[in-house]
């Protein structure tokens, strides 16, 4: 605990002083001791806190208080509306569909992703030859950008490209729909692209977490004569818990400013009748494309506060227990 | 632990060839991750025509042409570069201000530090993607758009609650007794820092500092909104450029994303087991 007050200080012990002195002298080294310390702290932190605070915490700062006015990004605002952009937001049918499409991929992405990332990861957790390479080969679409991902879908799932080609040389032509252009189908389009590329992010995590698990207690259940499939579920899902829930977590919180993506693989004009646009790609197309500037600020607040509270809910009834103290500073 | 035996079974183990259903189950999960993938590449080896006439079908001849194109007349080569020096930078930067900051958390006690520390992991709550607008206006009143610093800094800062989260406990995990030795021997606790801490912790930093090159990479939102000037896009905004600008060259566009998708792949499978190994420890199991 105490690591500063320690510092056996080799020059105070060594000569011994008279002890008036000697007392004096260990205090005013104690004290020099404590400057030291804190020019050390504040030295190192500083540049830290520095750049997190300019570039993290002041521009959220900004953006309520742009928020309140009409205001074109030319000279300083002066057209204070309150909070009227809030109530145009939610009263436009587009921002609805935006936050209906959120909450369907964060939902989606729980359900599909979950279980299937957690059978690939208890797959690739058997020890079998060659599955090195598996992984590897598993964590590809994680690792391209999703720009690129993005592309390569839009030219796989273009009307007569590649996917209804394929539909069609094994006899399900009547299969082949316009998949990023029919309004209704393109959210599960766009989920099942999101789905390719972001798997491999929760199977990295339940790897990490898998390879925590004691093989002592695997051993110890397989000499007892448990299956296969009974220490996967009494013993390596009960402590795969906390990953499971982190991943959750980082899920959500992708899925709430989704935009990547969307932005690529998606056609502009899907996108600005609403049936592919998210809460990130509205703000941005209303407030840098079209120079909303307050009203897409006020966009950016209402994604900031969906995501922070549900981060907080979650942190508050999910996580508590796998990084304590580390968000909500509660300990116990 | 039965150390001599333990070690043994688990090489036999894990040299042993798996059931055929687990090789079925592995090579489809396999395929339907990198089949596309492979398309792509493979795909920009025939020409448009050829593509159009059966979008799913191989080369017939293969070609290079849209290869060459791509490397000798478009910015492939010039994106490349920029995008490697934001990553770098975002990369250095990230790395040493978060081991500054996590080393002040990790081994030192004073009032406020896990006020400060909590102060750093709120960031983990704020969705780099919420503050784009607001901070594309900051960047432009500070006079910093069409610079790299505009991607740099923002990235360094979004990036800094994780590696402080994935570093501290890496460092307060060394012993107290590396350090009193230390300290005994003279050395002070920025000397610890530099001699003893910087090498035992390569690790950790190696971790942070991949996901930190990675995520820069990558990234496509900050960059489309400060980089405008067409001589500073990255490979993200040069491959969407590419895409919308010759709609109708399909065959292009697929050797252009090939192009772009190699140096993340390359570096990925040299870093692949750093990334898992890193993230153990910051999972708790």
């Amino acid at each position: 605990m105490t690591t500063i007050s320690r510092n056996p200080s080799p020059a105070g012990g060594a000569t011994a002083p008279p002890a008036g002195v000697r007392r004096a002298g260990r205090r005013s080294s104690r004290a020099a001791e404590t400057r030291r310390k804190w020019y050390e702290i504040i030295g190192l932190t500083t540049p830290a806190v520095i750049v997190y605070v300019i570039f993290v915490l002041v521009p959220m700062g900004f953006a309520f208080y742009y928020s309140l006015f009409r205001w074109r990004g030319v000279g300083p605002p002066t057209d204070f509306v309150g909070l009227n952009n809030y109530v145009l937001a939610f009263q436009d049918p587009i921002f609805r569909d935006a936050l209906r499409n959120n909450a369907f991929i964060v939902i989606g992405s729980l359900v599909v992703q979950g279980p299937i990332a957690l059978g690939i990861a208890l797959l690739l957790n058997r020890p079998f030859r060659g599955r090195t390479v598996f992984r590897l080969l598993v964590f590809v679409p994680y690792v391209l950008a999703e720009v690129t991902a993005g592309i390569m879908w839009k030219l796989l799932l273009t009307d007569g490209g590649t996917a209804d080609a394929l539909l069609r040389s094994v006899g399900l032509g009547a299969l082949v729909r316009p998949w990023l252009a029919d309004l209704d189908l393109v959210i599960w389009t766009l989920l099942f692209v999101l789905t390719w590329k972001y798997v491999g992010f929760a199977i990295i995590l339940l790897l990490a977490g898998l390879s925590n698990v004691p093989t002592e207690l695997t051993e110890a259940a397989e000499i007892d004569g448990a299956g296969w499939w009974q220490i996967q579920r009494h013993i390596t899902l009960p402590l795969l818990g906390p990953t499971i829930r982190i991943w959750m977590f980082l899920s959500m919180i992708g899925s709430l400013q989704v935009f990547d993506v969307i932005w690529v693989t998606s056609v502009p004009a899907v996108r600005s009748l609403g049936a592919s646009a998210t809460m990130a790609t509205y703000m941005v197309d209303n407030g840098f494309f079209a120079r909303l500037w307050g009203y897409g600020n006020a966009i950016a607040v209402i994604l900031f506060a969906i995501s922070f509270v549900a981060a907080l809910l979650f942190q508050r009834f999910l996580l508590r227990r796998d990084i304590e103290g580390a968000v909500t500073g509660r300990r116990n | 632990m039965t150390a001599v035996a333990a070690p043994r079974t688990k090489r036999r183990r894990d040299s042993s060839w798996g059931s055929p259903l687990t090789y079925a189950l592995a090579l489809a999960v396999a395929g339907v991750s990198i089949v596309p993938v492979i398309y792509v590449i493979i795909g920009g080896f025939r020409t448009t025509p050829q593509i159009i006439a059966d979008p799913a079908a191989l080369p017939d001849p293969w070609v290079v042409d849209n290869y060459v194109r791509v490397m000798t007349e478009s910015d492939f080569w010039l994106q490349t570069v920029n995008s490697a020096i934001v990553a770098f930078g975002t990369t250095l930067g990230v790395v040493t201000l978060g081991l500054c900051a996590a080393f002040v958390l990790a081994r030192y006690t004073f009032r406020g530090r896990e006020v400060l520390y909590t102060f750093f992991t709120l960031g983990l709550l704020f969705p780099a993607g919420a503050a784009i607008l607001p901070l594309y206006l900051m960047l432009r009143d500070m006079n910093l758009i069409n610079s790299y610093f505009a991607v740099i800094l923002p990235q360094i800062a979004f990036a800094l609650p994780l590696t402080i989260v994935i570093l501290r406990p890496f460092l307060t995990a060394v012993p107290r007794e590396l350090e009193d030795a230390a300290a005994i021997d003279g050395t002070g606790r920025l000397g610890f820092l530099w001699r003893i801490m910087l090498p035992l912790s390569r690790p950790a930093l190696v971790t942070v500092g991949i996901l930190a090159f990675v995520t820069s990479w990558n990234a496509f939102l900050l960059p489309l909104l400060v980089l405008g000037d067409a001589d500073q896009h990255t490979l993200p905004l040069g491959v969407q450029n590419f895409s919308s600008q010759y709609t109708s060259d399909t065959a292009g566009i697929l050797a252009f994303t090939s192009m772009a998708m190699l140096p993340a792949l390359l570096f990925f499978t040299i870093a692949e087991k750093q990334i898992v190994g890193g993230l153990q420890g910051a999972v708790k199991g």
